[in-house]
């Protein structure tokens, strides 16, 4: 399998990904869909280490993975507060940054 | 071989890619996800990368999305499941244009390419690519401001989302009437459970039986008058 297969698989997945986030109201969701523009992006850059045969863009994947681990545990905090505080779940709605 | 099980894997991924973005319930996007992440995590072993697909596997698929699982569970949003299109907004055209322009960039991108090398499977590896000496002798050397940056990021994240979801007050309406003077024996617990504190009143001896609507309260007299407030 040469590698441009896997970029493109990263391409459509990268793609899905934006879809999500732009049209999806639920911020959980839209979570999820930056979850899954970050691994196609993990996707690539295993994709580029297999080819140049170094390990560097294994190093990348792996570092993507921890900010992805931060972004979530960050982004379901502010959700969270957001539920406990009654307002409303919904992207669309929560266009004041007002406390 | 290898091209048989990169459609099958490849197929899931996106399967499970479609599947986040329209299903309309959120715990099902996260289960799809999961799905996206395991077939990932196969692509990844495709690529000879055990250690990131052993990674992706343990740390995406097992912790992150049991947070996730968590979250909704608290949160919820299956009751009111939101409709993908709202009506009278050209939301979702614009967005599906723009990611079509997207893909078509990347496209144009990955076949339009000047790497020739992108056409190969890439060259000939070494013994010990994607294992886990390799990776952890290029975290500790090459790597390593990276991998102390990243750390520091952990900490901060874990930090910043204790401070963030944190109980400050909000989810119980009366929580706001305690005033400061009251104690830790003051905080809501069950009635007639022989604390400290219904000891030295004499609670459940010779007090008759709470009304079972204010069970708990009963020490907390601006929470009953907010109860009462509330009929």
């Amino acid at each position: 399998m040469s590698v441009n297969w896997y970029l493109i698989v990263s391409a459509m997945i990268f793609t899905l990904g934006a879809t999500g986030v732009m049209i999806r109201r639920n911020p959980l969701v839209v979570l999820l869909c930056l979850e899954l523009m970050l691994n196609a992006g993990n996707l690539a850059l295993i994709g580029f280490s297999r080819m140049w045969g170094n390990g560097a863009g294994e190093i990348f994947a792996i570092v993507v993975m921890v900010i992805a681990a931060c972004e979530v545990a960050i982004g379901l905090g502010i959700i969270v507060a957001l539920y406990r505080r009654r307002l409303p779940v919904d992207v669309d709605e929560l266009s004041e940054l007002h406390g | 071989m290898t091209f048989l099980f990169f459609f099958i894997f490849a197929g899931f991924a996106l399967a499970g890619a479609v599947g986040v973005v329209v299903l309309r319930n959120p715990f099902y996007c996260v289960l799809s996800l999961v799905v996206h992440l395991v077939a990932l995590a196969l692509l990844f072993l495709l690529l000879e990368a055990q250690f990131v697909a052993v990674a992706q596997i343990v740390v995406y698929a097992g912790a992150v999305m049991v947070l996730y699982v968590f979250v909704v569970g608290y949160v919820g949003g299956g009751d009111h499941p939101e409709p993908l299109w709202r009506a009278g907004t050209r939301q979702r055209a614009l967005a599906i244009g723009f990611a079509s322009a997207i893909f078509i960039e990347l496209a144009i991108a990955v076949l339009g390419t000047g790497l020739s090398a992108l056409g190969t499977e890439g060259i000939a590896l070494t013994a010990n690519y994607g294992t886990p000496e390799q990776i952890g002798e290029l975290l500790l050397t090459d790597f390593l401001l990276a991998f102390e940056l990243a750390s520091m990021l952990l900490l901060v994240a874990a930090i910043g989302a204790v401070a963030l979801a944190g109980r400050r007050g909000g989810i119980a309406e009366d929580e706001g009437n305690l005033s400061p003077r009251h104690g830790v024996v003051d905080l809501p617990r069950p009635a007639a459970t022989g604390s400290m504190a219904e000891g030295v009143s004499g609670y459940g001896v010779t007090a008759p039986l709470p009304d079972p609507q204010f069970e708990g309260r009963e020490l907390q007299q601006p929470a009953r008058a907010a109860a009462e407030d509330d009929r």
